[in-house]
């Protein structure tokens, strides 16, 4: 299928249209709150709340026969609420620290969850199946319905992180100083972690709770690495998200046996390393390749700096050398590459007999660089080869 | 031996293998590291199973729990960028590989003794029909397997104990006296990586990660002593696979779900009851203190207005709840275990010191 083709199924085709649409929602809230769990060095937080949110799901349907995403979706905002809580009472009360706390949370609540699972589906009762789907998300499966539940949760958490946006931003940036302004700074906490569950819970369907963890680390990773403005850094993380939901979600339907949530976070995977290697600034490329400019630049000086001292020992600066001298400052082609560099400048010159001098403007600089630097003035070796050692 | 016999020793062997390595995760609060080491050693399975076609061949383990080192290293190498934090490196990686893994499940490997719900539960139910005989002993591949592993990870924390202590207690004294911290953190997460793998076939990707940090978390609850904690994680892993047992044949459930849940049981009944770390524990030693606090407070106080003019007035009864700013009920309790004490007399609504109330009063002032 190409391209086009898988366009214009989006428009034309239900299924799909509602599997794009789904999968964006959940990539623009999980990339908005992502944003918050990302600087607040909470990235593991939604791993262990997508983790503890399944034992809700099943006890929701268990106690309640339904299947309705509103009821699982309480049953699992519930579970994944009482992790937080243990985990924050385990590293408050005891010396147990918090990624013990966070970890046994998650793998305990999974696998009572599991637990359950597996014992509803031993007790033949028809209604239950396709619960497994949550573990690993089946997009397929969602309708339009769904695609309206998740939009309303979505636009109300949105609405929320709008509202609170200012109180959102300090408790991100500076708790401690929150605290002293008298910010309820605990329940804010608990708000923003509210939130985390709300989005993992819309992602339960689409990505399943095993792999929603990376949906809330992913994006903001790549985001922060484009921007320092936390508004910035929020649209994008939004965008991101919504780009590898839409874009993993149409990819694994249009493909026969590829499971959603492995596909999504593929994607939004490659859009983090793309990011790391590429975002201007921070990209690891261009600090490479700024790191070997500098090195570069710095060796130019250098070795200006040491035909100077040379020369300038020898009787004049202008004095010339033959590449085999010079070698003793710097080794094998760096050399041939600095003094290429500094011939470009016009600061050195190659004379007909092969030998490498400073030209006048080359002598200039080099006193330049010197002379910001006093000490080394000061220590340049005097015409008669002594050297004028700078007392104290 | 009976297959019932056979499943619960393979349940305990994977706990006590996992409670070992565990223990050094939780202290060096790397506890995380297994989370992402036992979602990360999928693609090594996946792959080494369709080159050997034998999940428990040594070579497909060693496979696999090069994965999960790789994992690691990938982890601390995204950490090494410094565009990341440390939480965040990690979630950024593991995801990746264990989508990988789930992927290559579905497209190439389904329903050939390898899919999603073994990858997350294990088939620990199935393991006696699947027998190797060694030695003479004709047992199910997983008890060789984990037997293994266990003996690898004690054999391994035995040799090193020295270094393994000193470098999760005192890093910096490690590095100054050469002990290689790097090496000693890879040796420690590869043995996380091949008892991960041990463990996968029999409890699945994900709940190893309980038996690795729910059985050493209670036993840190427990014990100040490394040694004593590493016995008594191995205990109380091996209590959590048999209650597990225990509970899965009873409501028919899986064994694995159930371990995992057996095991954050243990926890929560020793984070409510450990002796002196305990929640109750905790909240009895913050009452006592209260207590002896309150009745200290009140002997400091009887001591500075006695023999004064006001003596009277203030060394009463009633005047206690404003002056201390204590509920009636509370001044009571205190006067009375004052009394008990023998460090004060009431004489009707006045309260003196004893000599030994006295005596205490001017100690606690010194103080």
């Amino acid at each position: 299928m190409d391209v086009f083709q898988t366009l214009s199924l989006i428009v034309t085709d239900y299924t799909l249209r509602n599997v794009a649409l789904g999968a964006g929602i959940l990539g623009i809230v999980s990339g908005a709150l992502s944003t918050f769990a990302v600087l607040r060095k909470q990235s593991l937080l939604g791993d262990a709340m997508s983790h503890a949110a399944l034992p809700g799901v099943v006890l929701a349907f268990i106690i309640t026969g339904q299947k309705t995403p509103l009821v699982l979706m309480l049953g699992a905002l519930i579970a994944g609420w009482l992790g937080v809580v243990l985990v924050s009472v385990i590293t408050s009360q005891t010396r147990v620290k918090y990624d013990s706390a966070l970890g046994l949370v998650l793998a305990v609540f999974f696998g009572f969850g599991m637990m359950l699972l597996t014992w509803l589906q031993g007790q033949n009762i028809a209604s239950q199946s396709g619960l497994d789907q949550y573990l690993f998300g089946r997009a397929a499966a969602i309708v339009e319905h769904d695609v309206q539940t998740m939009a309303l949760l979505g636009v109300a958490v949105l609405a929320l992180v709008a509202v609170f946006w200012k109180e959102f931003k300090l408790l991100s940036f500076n708790p401690d100083y929150a605290a002293t302004l008298g910010f309820p700074v605990r329940a804010f906490d608990i708000a923003l972690t509210t939130l985390i569950v709300a989005a993992v819970v819309l992602g339960l369907q689409m990505v399943g709770v095993v792999l929603m963890s990376a949906m809330l680390v992913a994006p903001a990773a790549a985001a922060r690495q484009w921007t320092d403005r936390l508004g910035v850094m929020i649209v994008l993380s939004s965008l991101f998200g919504a780009v590898a939901g839409a874009g993993g979600a149409i990819i694994s339907s249009t493909t026969t046996r590829l499971p959603t949530g492995p596909t999504i976070v593929l994607c939004i995977s490659a859009i983090v390393l793309i990011s790391l290697l590429f975002a201007p600034n921070r990209g690891i490329v261009w600090a490479w390749l700024r790191q070997q400019r500098n090195r570069a630049e710095l060796q130019k000086a250098m070795l200006l700096e040491k035909v100077y001292q040379v020369s300038y020992l020898e009787g004049s600066p202008l004095q010339t050398h033959p590449l085999e001298e010079l070698r003793t400052f710097m080794r094998g082609s760096q050399l041939e590459r600095a003094l290429e560099a500094l011939k470009q400048d016009g600061y050195m010159h190659l004379d007909e007999d092969g030998r490498w001098g400073l030209t006048p403007s080359g002598v200039a600089q080099a006193e330049a660089i010197l002379r910001e630097r006093p000490r080394a003035l000061a220590r340049r070796p005097s015409p008669d080869g002594l050297r004028q050692e700078v007392v104290g | 031996m009976n297959p019932r016999l056979e499943i619960v020793t393979i349940a305990a062997f994977v706990a006590a293998a996992c409670a070992l390595p565990g223990t050094f995760l939780v202290l060096r609060r790397v506890a995380l590291m297994s989370d992402a080491i036992s979602h990360s050693i999928l693609p090594g399975i996946v792959i080494g199973f369709f080159l050997v076609g034998d999940r428990s061949h040594p070579l497909v383990i060693a496979g696999a729990a090069l994965s999960g080192v790789l994992a690691v290293t990938l982890t601390e190498g995204l950490l090494k960028t410094r565009r990341v934090d440390k939480d965040a490196a990690i979630g950024l990686v593991f995801p990746v590989l264990f989508s990988i893994g789930v992927i290559l499940i579905t497209r190439y490997a389904s329903g050939v003794h390898l899919d999603v719900d073994a990858v997350l539960l294990g088939e620990l139910a199935f393991a006696p029909f699947n027998r190797a005989t060694y030695f003479g002993l004709d047992l199910p591949v997983g008890i060789w397997v984990m037997g293994a592993i266990l003996l690898l990870n004690v054999i391994a924390i035995l040799l090193f104990y020295k270094e393994l202590k000193l470098a999760t207690f005192d890093p910096g004294l490690a590095a100054a006296l050469g002990f290689a911290p790097t090496l000693i953190h890879y040796g420690l997460m590869t043995l996380v990586s091949v008892t991960a793998v041990g463990a996968f076939d029999h409890v699945g990707s994900i709940l190893v990660v309980a038996l690795m940090i729910a059985p050493p978390a209670a036993a840190y609850l427990l014990t100040n002593s490394l040694s004593r904690m590493l016995v008594i994680s191995v205990v109380l892993g091996v209590l959590a696979a048999f209650g597990g047992y225990l509970v899965a044949s009873w409501i028919d459930t899986s064994i694995a779900g159930a371990m995992a849940t057996m095991s954050g049981v243990i926890f929560m009944i020793t984070l409510l009851f450990a002796p002196e770390q305990g929640l109750i524990a905790r909240k009895r030693l913050s009452r006592k203190r209260r207590e002896r606090f309150a009745v200290e407070m009140l002997l400091v106080h009887l001591s500075r207005h006695e023999n004064t003019a006001t003596e009277a007035a203030e060394n009463a009864m009633p005047h206690l709840t404003g002056e201390l700013n204590w509920s009636p009920e509370f001044a009571g309790a205190t006067v009375e275990r004052a009394g008990q004490q023998g460090l004060i007399e009431k004489h009707g609504d006045q309260l003196r010191l004893t000599p030994k109330g006295r005596a205490t009063a001017e100690r606690v002032l010194m103080r």
